[in-house]
């Protein structure tokens, strides 16, 4: 049964790791739900966040075949424990002088916050996990959505679970 | 630290100076703009030879087979653009099989990168996906280390292919030299021993075994386990079978091997696998050519205990109840010490048993052909080409029906002797692979059992031979006929040819002679085996045999595409 797993990768920060990855995904027809990659602390590595799906065999296969590529340094499957999970997202909506009022509501109910306005445009910022920003898209008149720009999940693990070298 | 303060080197310079540290003997290359700087330092010396090959496919393939027949890292040198693309299946055919090779590709200025310059590729993107690592060096002072890890990746864990991409005025700059003695890196780490508890366990499997199997790969050849699992396989007295690319690694004249197993193995050998309750796999993949549909495979309950270096071949696609993952002959020595220590031993009167059943499976004669055929059969120059060199050649193959014939009906006793591309499944494999092989072990007899459709993919490379006086026995089944695509089409296809049959042949006998050297066509039973004897004789000469073969033989036994390991068909059902 396919199942969804967010993949949380320790990497050397270098030119061509993230295509090897991303090459590693589409070549062995694995599904990228979505793809998060920054630096950490110490500049040389990045943690990147992948959320996939797959069957149990699938998920194992991409974890021992991420361990394989020589710059990744650890893989660990958040999903197999208790973890946390955020992604950010900055929507556009129309707020002209009748849907204004609304639209703050709205934001306030899902606890958003309005980071920048115009005449008849909101821009809202939104973190929560995927679920929840799904929701607050539902929430909204359709027509309203001028813009949506999610940044796909990061995650980290629960209490003393520690992903580090 | 107290350092010995290094020389200033150019990039080419150092380029030349990491092979000689690694010890490398021969480069396999073709120039071009991208590398002038690096042939000219080659110019310079006279350690590391250089060997010119006719097309970088060729470069790429003789390193392999140099790589194969030596244990030693194969190395090729290539220029940008065309010079890589053209090395590119030679790559891949390198990394399907885990082979140890650091190909040295030269690449643009890092100026013009990007700029869609001449001969430009941005060739670590091209060969991403088919090698084990790829580095491009932008800084000369990267350069050393960047060597001396691809040299250290290639041949450690799951060997393979490793690129450095190296534009050419990193190749003109200049820094001080050092070459690090020991590679540290966080992110790789492969593991040596196998866990202890999973070899314990492993070992009382086998004891209690009633009908075991042990099915080994190409990866008791790259790591020179043989010495190892001769011993294991003679201390249980279990029967033992070899995937494609693990022949040799047990002595295929002894009474204990049941011959290849997979697509085209033996009928023994297949319903072993199915049958069997404990099945001990080693430096083998379980693929789609070995075990056919893993869903029939899995129909039959039995144990598995699966050694590997490489994680991801266990349990990719068939289940296994024990992995261990370790440097196989490690794993197998803490095996023996554990089996030798041990009190129990294998049940006799269910070995016995499942010794009796096998003996009744391989009565079945299943590589039987027609030995009274007045045309030659393909499978008669093979065992011809056995008697004749003793079963001591060294022996590359390309990719079709010859090859299967060859796994079958050359007994490999040892390893190293059977050099053939199993994974990619490349033609036009064997030639250059031939002249690696030969390079690497001077002196040897080495064949290259070829077919008239495969050898004309690097043929390019008679001249090479020439040049370096290479005297390879060329074995060529010329049936007229791409023979596997015709058997698929005969089998499944409605006997419809479609564009299998090689219409506009050359005269193989004029062409190595026009390259200069000795051709001789062959189409009657009896005169296969004097030819063999006259070529092998000629110690100094490449002979190119053309033997004229039975245009309708097919390799038997044979597994459909997605049918079981055990729904064979046989010569004897059609």
């Amino acid at each position: 049964m396919s199942q969804r797993h967010i993949i949380s990768i320790l990497v050397e920060n270098e030119a061509g790791a993230l295509s090897r990855i991303a090459g590693l995904f589409s070549a062995r027809a694995y599904n990228i739900e979505s793809l998060t990659v920054a630096p950490t602390e110490d500049p040389s590595m990045s943690r990147m966040t992948i959320v996939t799906s797959g069957s149990e065999d699938v998920i194992e296969q991409i974890t021992k075949q991420l361990n394989k590529l020589v710059e990744i340094v650890k893989v660990v499957d958040l999903s197999e424990a208790e973890h946390i999970e955020r992604e950010l997202m900055l929507i556009k909506v129309r707020a002209g002088a009748k849907e204004r009022e609304d639209m703050k509501r709205m934001a306030d109910i899902f606890r958003g916050r309005v980071i920048d306005v115009s005449d008849n445009t909101y821009t809202i910022e939104l973190t929560g996990n995927g679920t929840k920003l799904d929701a607050f898209i539902q929430a909204l008149d359709q027509g309203a959505i001028l813009e949506t720009v999610r940044t796909g999940a990061s995650g980290i693990g629960r209490g003393n679970r520690i992903l580090r070298v | 630290m107290d350092r010995v303060k290094g020389i200033e080197l150019t990039g080419a310079e150092i380029v030349v100076r990491c092979l000689q540290e690694e010890g490398v003997e021969y480069v396999f290359g073709y120039p071009g703009g991208a590398v002038l700087f690096i042939y000219d330092e080659l110019f310079k010396q006279d350690k590391v030879k250089h060997v010119l090959v006719r097309h970088e496919q060729g470069a790429a393939h003789a390193a392999d087979g140099y790589s194969r027949a030596s244990q030693k890292v194969g190395v090729c040198l290539v220029t940008s653009g065309p010079g890589v693309t053209n090395a590119v299946t030679g790559i891949a055919t390198a990394y399907m099989d885990s082979i140890p090779m650091v190909i040295i590709s030269g690449q643009v200025p890092t100026y013009a990168i990007g700029l869609d310059a001449f001969q430009e590729v941005d060739a670590v993107g091209v060969t991403r996906p088919c090698v084990k690592h790829n580095i491009l060096v932008k800084d000369v002072k990267d350069l050393a280390v960047a060597l001396k890890r691809a040299f250290y990746l290639a041949r450690t864990g799951r060997p393979g292919p490793v690129l450095v991409d190296i534009p050419k005025d990193v190749t003109m700059h200049s820094c001080e030299f050092h070459y690090p003695e020991t590679v540290a890196m966080r992110s790789y780490n492969p593991v040596k021993k196998g866990h202890a508890g999973q070899i314990k366990k492993a070992v009382q499997l086998l004891l209690e075994a009633k009908r075991p199997m042990i099915y080994t790969g190409g990866g008791v050849i790259l790591s020179d386990a043989a010495p190892q699992l001769g011993e294991l396989v003679r201390q249980l007295g279990f029967p033992c079978t070899s995937t494609l690319m693990g022949l040799g690694g047990f002595p295929a004249s002894d009474r204990q091997f049941l011959g290849m197993l997979g697509m085209h193995g033996t009928y023994e050998a297949n319903m072993a696998m199915q049958n069997c309750d404990v099945l001990l796999a080693i430096g083998a993949r379980f693929d789609d050519r070995v075990i056919g549909n893993p869903a029939h495979f899995a129909q039959n309950p039995r144990k598995i205990i699966h050694i590997d270096i490489d994680p991801s071949s266990i349990s990719k696609r068939v289940k296994v109840d024990v992995p261990i993952v370790g440097h196989v002959p490690d794993v197998l020595e803490e095996i023996l010490k554990i089996i030798k220590s041990a009190a129990q031993r294998p049940d006799p009167a269910s070995l016995g048993a499942w010794w009796g059943q096998i003996e009744q499976w391989k009565a079945r004669n299943c590589l039987r052909y027609d030995r009274n055929s007045k045309i030659i059969k393909p499978q008669f120059v093979i065992e011809k080409l056995f008697e004749v060199t003793g079963g001591d050649a060294i022996v590359t193959s390309d990719v079709g029906q010859h090859q299967m014939w060859a796994a079958q009906f050359y007994k490999f006793d040892k390893p190293r002797r059977w050099i053939n591309s199993g994974g990619l499944g490349t033609m036009g494999f064997g030639l250059p692979a031939a002249m690696g092989a030969l390079l690497a072990n001077p002196g040897a007899t080495v064949a290259c059992v070829t077919g008239e459709s495969s050898i004309q993919m690097c043929l390019q490379e008679l001249s090479t031979c020439k040049q370096y006086r290479l005297p390879i026995k060329i074995v060529n089944l010329n049936n007229k006929y791409m023979g596997m695509v015709r058997q698929w089409q005969q089998f499944f296809h409605g006997n419809r040819y479609s564009e299998s049959y090689m219409d506009a042949l050359p005269d193989f006998v004029k062409l190595a002679e026009g390259y200069g050297h000795r051709g001789v066509l062959i189409d009657k039973p009896a005169d296969v085996e004097p030819a063999l004897r006259d070529a092998f004789r000629r110690k100094d000469e490449l002979v190119f045999m053309d033997f004229i073969t039975d245009q309708t033989e097919n390799v038997y036994p044979m597994v459909p595409g997605g049918k079981g390991i055990s729904e064979m068909i046989l010569a004897e059902d059609l």
